[in-house]
């Protein structure tokens, strides 16, 4: 009989090492764990402040040495306290938890709005090692709620072969004037893509999710439901027959078609009671 | 379309007049707020489901951390959140078509209140309803009424006295004597009992000296409290002449089969669904099905209780 262990889930506490501000809603929040560290693009992790909560969060970064950061956005109160932790404050990990997105073709189009490029910018990297060229489109509603400005910027001016960046704000403050889905819809009618990589807000990726069917592109996007346990058990953050966090919190395209109005429209609260998105 | 080979027929199980094609059940808490995830443990080979806990009004729970692993097992205190019972129906209800039996498990802050949820819960389409004598740590209800056989008999009575559907009744092992809540809900007239519940518990982190789990104290299910299990049904099988449910740590067909052997009739699962997914029901039912064969049984019926026999 093997051991009563589930993978990766054993709670560890670690202390938080750097304090990045991105925008001044957004801190990207490094520490040392070697499981996280060794995450893949769209995995995450539960993170325990103590005394306030424990949220779900995507790894936006892996470094060497065992370093992993995650980068959040003031949402609520637990977002709030985290963001307000400093340098050598513990907090609890556990994970990283789900699958991933998987990287394949030759070109894709990644679609992102505010802390939803957090898992795009650890897949951007992904794809950067595999020789997979991309497309970025991240949207924000104005120029100071644009998360990774400065390592999405340096990285198109690396890779300028590889990656090429756009940024959209609604209010025209940086930019491209507009949504992000308008210019992927754009794009998507002028270029050929082999899949479209989405995470952020779910009405924006409802909204990516019909253009990739209008334009039949292959699809992946990360989900976020409220969540509990985060090992498959406490039926908390399910869609439809789906768990965001063992079967997601990446789902395809195929999947998404299944979920019907519970992609982007309707969600199940913290009572369980179905609620409009 | 009902299947007829030999291990349908050899694991298919009766509980008060439900019709289970095997004796594996959904434990309730687990994955059991919505109507879509229920239908995919059905999928996944259960012969039965049973939903997260009910009541009449809704609540959110307690904030997170709300579950968290332990040596062995799981520690979880999650707080009964829940849409409220007249909410719910709306999943009941998309379950009419189900072709295993719904048992719906409610809970309430008094007798009236477990009579009024489990009615609402019978008119909306279960087949059972499940009292939730036994959650540890919500205050006012579960164990805190489930601990007094006195209450026991009271809440069964009234609630026996509202619906017309088999009524099951989930214990606490938070007890010194969980044979005398067994008689005091079989005396009221309950149909089955479900023992058991989780065992109160707690765990501290060492580095921030604070107990981890936000409710402080939880409820620890998992490896840990099989043994514990297997002795509360041994004990109320000597007490009570109506079906037990097994419940308590089951990860493997083995564990299934010792439950049974120690008086149950049926078994749920839930922690182990962490560690196994959702096939857990199709592999214990397999290994059941050799090993009853194995042993020349033509039922699973015929273990139940053997252990007494000897």
């Amino acid at each position: 009989m093997s051991v009563w262990h589930i993978k990766n889930n054993l709670l560890r506490i670690v202390r938080i090492l750097r304090v990045k501000p991105e925008n001044p809603h957004v801190k990207t929040l490094t520490f040392k764990d070697d499981l996280c560290s060794s995450a893949n693009p769209g995995q995450f992790i539960m993170v325990w402040i103590p005394g306030v909560d424990e949220i779900p969060l995507s790894i936006s970064m892996v470094h060497p040495d065992g370093l992993a950061s995650v980068t959040v956005a003031e949402v609520g109160e637990a977002t709030k306290a985290l963001n307000s932790m400093r340098v050598n404050d513990p907090i609890g990990v556990r994970g990283p938890f789900g699958n991933q997105f998987e990287v394949y073709g030759k070109r894709a189009l990644i679609v992102g709005g505010g802390t939803g490029m957090a898992p795009l910018l650890m897949l951007i990297g992904r794809m950067l090692k595999e020789d997979v060229k991309a497309v970025v489109i991240e949207g924000a509603e104005t120029v100071n709620k644009i998360v990774f400005l400065e390592e999405l910027t340096d990285l198109s001016r690396m890779h300028s072969d590889s990656i090429k960046v756009f940024f959209t704000t609604e209010d025209g403050s940086y930019g491209v004037k507009g949504l992000a889905t308008n210019l992927a819809e754009e794009i998507l009618s002028e270029e050929k893509f082999d899949v479209v990589y989405a995470c952020g807000p779910e009405g924006m990726i409802r909204k990516v999710y019909e253009i990739a069917e209008q334009y039949s592109v292959d699809m992946q996007a990360s989900l976020e439901r409220y969540m509990r346990c985060a090992i498959g058990i406490c039926g908390s953050c399910v869609i439809g027959r789906y768990r965001v966090c063992r079967d997601g919190p990446v789902f395809s395209k195929a999947q998404m078609r299944e979920m019907g109005n519970y992609l982007g429209k309707i969600r199940y609260n913290e009572r369980g009671e179905r609620v409009q998105i | 379309m009902e299947d007829h080979n030999v291990e349908t027929l050899i694991l298919k199980t009766e509980i008060s007049g439900l019709i289970m094609p095997n004796p594996t059940m959904l434990a309730s808490g687990i994955l059991g707020s919505s109507a879509s995830m229920l239908r995919e443990v059905a999928n996944s080979g259960a012969g039965a489901v049973v939903t997260k806990s009910v009541g009449l009004k809704p609540s959110s729970g307690y904030p997170n951390p709300t579950l968290i692993q332990v040596d062995c097992g799981l520690l979880n205190a999650v707080g009964l959140p829940n849409p409220g019972i007249h909410k719910f129906t709306d999943e009941i209800k998309d379950l009419i078509d189900l072709k295993i039996p719904l048992i719906v498990s409610v809970f309430g802050f008094s007798p009236e209140e477990y009579a009024e949820a489990a009615e609402v819960a019978c008119d909306a389409g279960a087949k059972a309803v499940e009292l939730n004598l036994s959650c540890p740590h919500v205050k006012g209800t579960g164990s805190e009424i489930g601990q007094d056989p006195k209450m026991v008999k009271r809440v069964i009575k009234i609630v026996k006295g509202s619906v017309n559907r088999p009524v099951f009744v989930k214990l606490t092992p938070n007890t010194a004597r969980i044979d005398l809540l067994a008689e005091a809900a079989a005396s009221a007239g309950a149909d089955a009992i479900t023992a058991i519940n989780t065992v109160r518990a707690m765990a501290i982190d060492i580095e921030t000296f604070m107990p981890i789990l936000a409710n402080k104290f939880g409820g620890l299910s998992g490896a840990a409290i099989k043994p514990i299990a297997v002795r509360c049904i041994y004990e109320i099988y000597r007490v009570v002449d109506i079906p037990i449910i097994g419940c308590g740590g089951i990860r493997t067909w083995m564990d299934a089969v010792e439950f049974m052997l120690a008086g149950a009739s049926a078994v749920q699962i839930g922690s182990a669904i962490a560690l196994e997914g959702l096939s857990i029901f199709k592999s214990i039912c397999n290994g059941l099905y050799a090993y009853l064969e194995k042993k020349g049984f033509r039922s699973v019926r015929e273990i139940v209780g053997l252990a007494h026999k000897k």
